[in-house]
């Protein structure tokens, strides 16, 4: 009983080497020679047996074999000569094959894809189909598989223009020109710098390409207007090429970041890079609020007010004093429209009280309350959008579909940083990558870790304890901020009531500086605690441990941040007489800047002491050999703070983003020094593309939403100071928008559908939650979207293990027929052969 | 953009441009340092091609790549005679292909070529024996050498075939976020 298999053993012989899908210029190596040794080994039998088996199959004809491809087919009682299951589950490599079974694995095509050319351009050419296809909006063939199989040519023939058809005679290489000199310039680039062919492949097809075209535009009648359009396209690619060039030499501080990255690694250069992002943030919101307020205001100043004052050393470190009549702060700024005359007239400097503009200038007007209101209003948003941006680019790179079991393989092949370069660094990273792999292999012998239920449930009480002390440290600073700022508005109240009393106003200045002091020693100081907290905790897993400290340090500032913003727009805003102020905004813009400028110095001061001591005090009292690590997750969590602080000010302080730029330019330079002095890299195994996700997420949703949500705040309910700034004299700062929408309907009635629109769809909540539900169903609709793809890709992968089931299968019956034919044709011939 | 520099044509920097991840600038860059390694062998006027082949000595000893355990994989990989003595093409296609820019696919390609010590384009148990032993400085025991060896085959070998091709490489790179910063050279 002999099971006919329908292998075209006739064909499969003589063209075993020569025949695959591909054009194989490179012939295996390893293959060949296990073959040649084969062949000299077994010498003629081979040959001749297979003469023979070809014989025989011819007499006995070929018998359908459906039944073959299916797995479940169950073939053990066909052959006694059947080892076992055990032959199944092993893997192909072990078994000892026939010469023949070696030719025909040598010529799979899944062992023949990405090595050779042949096979690489072949990969190419159905890549570039798609992309015209696409390009061309034809019905795409769905089916098509995008795997790095070469795919087999049924796919319809090519309608173009020229003479390339699909034959036999053309080759693969000549097809791929073909396609590549078809596709828009941009993607061919694109192509050609995505195949991983070397140097020399890539411009002799480069060359082949731009040959063909000049040859078909020299035998076709070009139109000057196509003529026309490549020149320009080329034009245009030259300049988008010189521009990236000098972009790319403005790269700031490359040299610094190499040295960080070359000797600690991804993980703190993701610090230094989080902060060159932040000092492009600021730089854009300088250039917007510069250009349309800060220049307009400072050009055409108003008149200087009575007060003369002089430059004191303290106006840097307050704020105040100098400063609190200059462009720097709201107050300054009209509110009224800038016009240029011709003359300068006398009575545009008359001051009245308040009720007269005092800035009237030329022909060009410019709508100061107007502009003030955009300004702002556009940069908050434009900062929005890229940074909701940046965050989904990140998190589409760092987001896993599918649980990863492969952790090991990942720690083996993507865990060392190609990017260190000092030999120390190295040789850590080294001892780093064994601990973990020691750490993990450990993991895996033990399986689970049986806890009894008693520690269980002691650790459960040391994280409550934990948790409990870090909690209560948050809300007893936030009280503390609350009665010592509560304390200093009495202060001021009673120092504006007293004003015939003696005292000094420098003091009274310096006064001002008490509470952003008490702020950053709270910030310094309570992080340390949550460590000393976390110290004596034991964690699953060092990103738990990452993850927790982060969530306890998010949990102190964001709490800070709130009950300063209470302070400032509860506090000061709703009574601004009772501390003697004429001007609360400005007087609040002068807080945010001395925050900013506090924090800038205590973390000087921590970076340049703090490390630097803690270093000195770990190496002679602890006697440790290791330098201190550098805590990268507090470290970004205070640039953030600070950043919420600077978008929080920008309406107060149009200035503000200056300030941050230089203390992050400073930062930069201190916290590079510090760290190559006092610092090693982590040891902990840091997941960069996770964390830096989390970073972008982190300055998106607490961040800068809350800073906007306090600048709407502020522009919807607040009533502005009425002797000051460009909205005095409103009710709130909206009503700038809608006085505008009032003239501009009393002068042109026409516009009164647009102004009702505005009042409509600006005043109406209904929008809004209209707006907010359209949101909500399609981030459902592509959640579930991401359900389906991962219930796709778990089926994938079982039909994956069932392909790879048929193979084994196949080529264990090839085999066992061979080893059949083999025996038979040794012994001598019997009439009843065995199956 | 002045086309000041003699080195190259200006088709021989628009083919390098289209072909690599670098600008002109970085072009030009790149190859004052690999002069650098051998002034007296690498002629400053490449227009008429001149076959020049700098050995593995000279590019091993780079300051980016000195330290690295991997340094002699990656020069034979993009080496064209699979040596290690690399052209100004194969040394500029190593960085373009090691730089930020170049995507995840075509660096998991070049990875897999890498870790494939006997080149067979598979990476079997052997293969890997050596990686780890390269990771870790012969830190690990035999032991755990072969615990990893097989347990890495087991979770990455999607077709059962006892080795990784290819695809089941991709196929867990693709899972592993971190590889498209780590494997990152900056020049």
């Amino acid at each position: 009983m002999a099971h006919n298999v329908n292998f075209n053993l006739n064909d499969l012989h003589m063209d075993a080497v020569l025949e695959s899908p591909v054009d194989e210029e490179v012939v295996h190596d390893s293959f060949n020679q296990l073959i040649a040794e084969q062949s000299q080994d077994e010498g003629q039998y081979d040959a001749f047996e297979l003469q023979q088996l070809q014989r025989d199959l011819d007499e006995e004809g070929r018998d359908d074999v459906a039944y073959l491809s299916s797995p479940g087919y169950d073939f053990e009682d066909q052959n006694e000569d059947w080892d076992s299951d055990e032959r199944l589950t092993d893997p192909l490599v072990d078994e000892r094959w026939s010469s023949d079974t070696l030719k025909i694995l040598s010529s799979m095509p899944s062992r023949t894809i990405g090595r050779s050319r042949g096979a690489i351009i072949s990969q190419y050419y159905n890549r570039t189909l798609q992309l015209r296809r696409r390009r061309q909006s034809r019905p795409s063939i769905r089916d098509f598989s995008r795997s790095a199989r070469p795919s087999i040519l049924g796919y319809g023939i090519e309608t173009d223009s020229c003479t390339y058809a699909i034959d036999a005679k053309v080759s693969k290489k000549e097809q791929l020109v073909n396609n590549l000199r078809n596709l828009a310039v941009g993607d061919r680039v694109r192509m050609l710098r995505e195949m991983p062919l070397s140097m020399s492949d890539k411009s002799d097809l480069r060359k082949s390409v731009l040959d063909r075209e000049t040859q078909i535009k020299s035998s076709k009648r070009v139109t000057c207007c196509s003529d026309l359009k490549i020149c320009v396209l080329s034009a245009v690619r030259r300049g988008w090429y010189s521009w990236l060039s000098f972009l790319h030499s403005l790269h700031l501080w490359q040299v610094a970041l190499k040295r960080v990255g070359g000797r600690f690694g991804t993980g703190v250069l993701s610090y230094f890079v989080f902060l060159k992002t932040l000092l492009f943030f600021n730089l854009f919101l300088f250039l917007v609020t510069g250009t349309f307020l800060v220049l307009p205001q400072a050009v055409h100043s108003p008149v200087s007010p009575t007060e003369n004052r002089t430059f004191k050393g303290l106006e840097l470190v307050t704020g105040a004093g100098y400063f609190s009549d200059t462009v720097m702060y709201y107050g300054y700024y009209c509110n009224d429209t800038l016009r240029m005359s011709g003359r300068n007239d006398a009575r545009g400097h008359i001051m009245a009280n308040g009720t007269k503009p005092d800035c009237v200038w030329n022909n060009l007007s410019y709508n100061m309350p107007l502009a003030y209101f955009f300004t702002i209003g556009m940069a908050l948003f434009f900062t929005c959008i890229i940074l909701v941006y940046s965050m989904s680019k990140s998190f589409g790179q760092s987001f896993r579909i599918d649980k990863s079991q492969s952790i090991l393989a990942m720690k083996v092949f993507c865990s060392w940083d190609f990017r260190v370069v000092r030999e120390s660094s190295v040789k850590l990273m080294s001892d780093n990558i064994c601990t973990q792999i020691k750490e993990l292999l450990a993991e895996v012998k033990q399986g689970d870790t049986s806890t009894t239920v008693c520690q269980k449930l002691w650790r459960m009480m040391v994280h409550g304890v934990a948790w409990t002390i870090c909690i209560a440290a948050t809300i007893g600073s936030v009280f503390a901020i609350y009665y010592f700022s509560d304390y200093i508005h009495q202060d001021l109240q009673q120092l504006s009531r007293n004003r015939n009393a003696n005292r000094n106003p420098l003091l009274d200045e310096a006064k001002l500086l008490a509470l952003p002091v008490v702020v950053s020693l709270i910030n310094m100081l309570l992080p340390g605690l949550f460590n000393l907290v976390a110290w004596m905790e034991e964690y699953d897993s060092p990103s738990t441990y990452t993850y927790i400290s982060l969530s306890r340090n998010l949990m102190l500032k964001v709490s800070v941040l709130g009950i300063l913003c209470y302070h400032w727009l509860g506090r000061v805003a709703a009574d601004p007489q009772s501390i003697g102020l004429t001007c609360w905004e400005s007087f609040v813009g002068q807080e945010l800047y001395r925050f900013l400028l506090m924090d800038f110095i205590f973390t000087a001061l921590d970076s340049l002491f703090g490390e630097f001591l803690w270093r000195l005090f770990s190496e002679k009292v602890l006697k440790r050999r290791r330098k201190p690590e550098f805590d990268i997750a507090r470290n970004v969590l205070e640039l953030i703070y600070g950043q919420t602080l600077a978008w929080v000010g920008v309406l107060f302080t149009p200035l503000l983003p200056a300030v941050q730029i230089i203390k992050l330019w400073l930062l930069f330079y201190i916290k590079m020094g510090s760290v190559m002095i006092n610092c090693q890299a982590p040891r902990k195994p840091y997941r960069v593309s996770q964390m830096t996700t989390i970073f972008i997420t982190l300055l998106c949703f607490p961040s800068f939403l809350g800073a906007s949500v306090c600048v709407t705040y502020t522009m919807w309910s607040i009533t502005p100071s009425s002797s000051c700034g460009p909205f005095r004299g409103l009710k709130t700062m909206i009503q700038a928008g809608k006085h505008l929408m009032e003239k501009l309907e009393k002068d042109n009635p026409k516009l009164s559908v647009l102004a009702r629109a505005h009042a409509f769809l600006v005043e109406n909540p209904l929008f809004l939650f209209v707006g907010a539900g359209i949101f909500l169903i399609v981030i459902y609709f592509h959640s579930q979207v991401v359900d389906g793809q991962r219930t796709i890709i778990s089926l994938l992968q079982r039909q994956i293990e069932n392909e790879g089931e048929d193979k084994k299968f196949l080529i264990t019956s090839l085999q066992s027929i061979h080893e059949n034919k083999r025996t038979q044709s040794r012994r001598p011939r019997r009439q009843d052969s065995n199956c | 953009m002045g086309n000041k520099q003699t080195i190259f044509t200006a088709q021989q920097l628009d083919a390098y441009q289209d072909c690599t991840y670098f600008t002109r600038k970085e072009i030009l860059r790149l190859f004052y340092r690999y002069r650098d390694l051998a002034p007296q062998l690498v002629p400053l006027d490449y227009t008429n091609h001149p076959d020049v082949k700098l050995p593995y000595e000279l590019i091993g000893s780079m300051p980016e790549l000195k330290d690295n355990p991997f340094r002699q994989r990656i020069a034979e990989v993009f080496s064209e005679d699979g040596e290690g003595n690399m052209t100004l093409d194969d040394f500029l296609d190593m960085f373009s292909v090691l730089s930020e820019m170049a995507p995840r696919d075509l660096k998991a390609y070049y990875a897999f070529k890498i870790y494939d010590f006997n080149d067979d384009d598979f990476i079997c148990k052997s293969d890997l024996e050596k990686t780890l032993n390269k990771l870790t400085r012969n830190e690990l025991t035999e032991d755990e050498v072969r615990m990893v060896c097989e347990k890495v085959i087991d979770e990455a070998d999607l077709d059962n075939d006892g080795r990784l091709s290819l695809e089941d490489f991709q196929h867990m790179i693709v899972r592993a976020p971190d590889f498209l910063s780590t494997f990152h050279i900056r020049i």
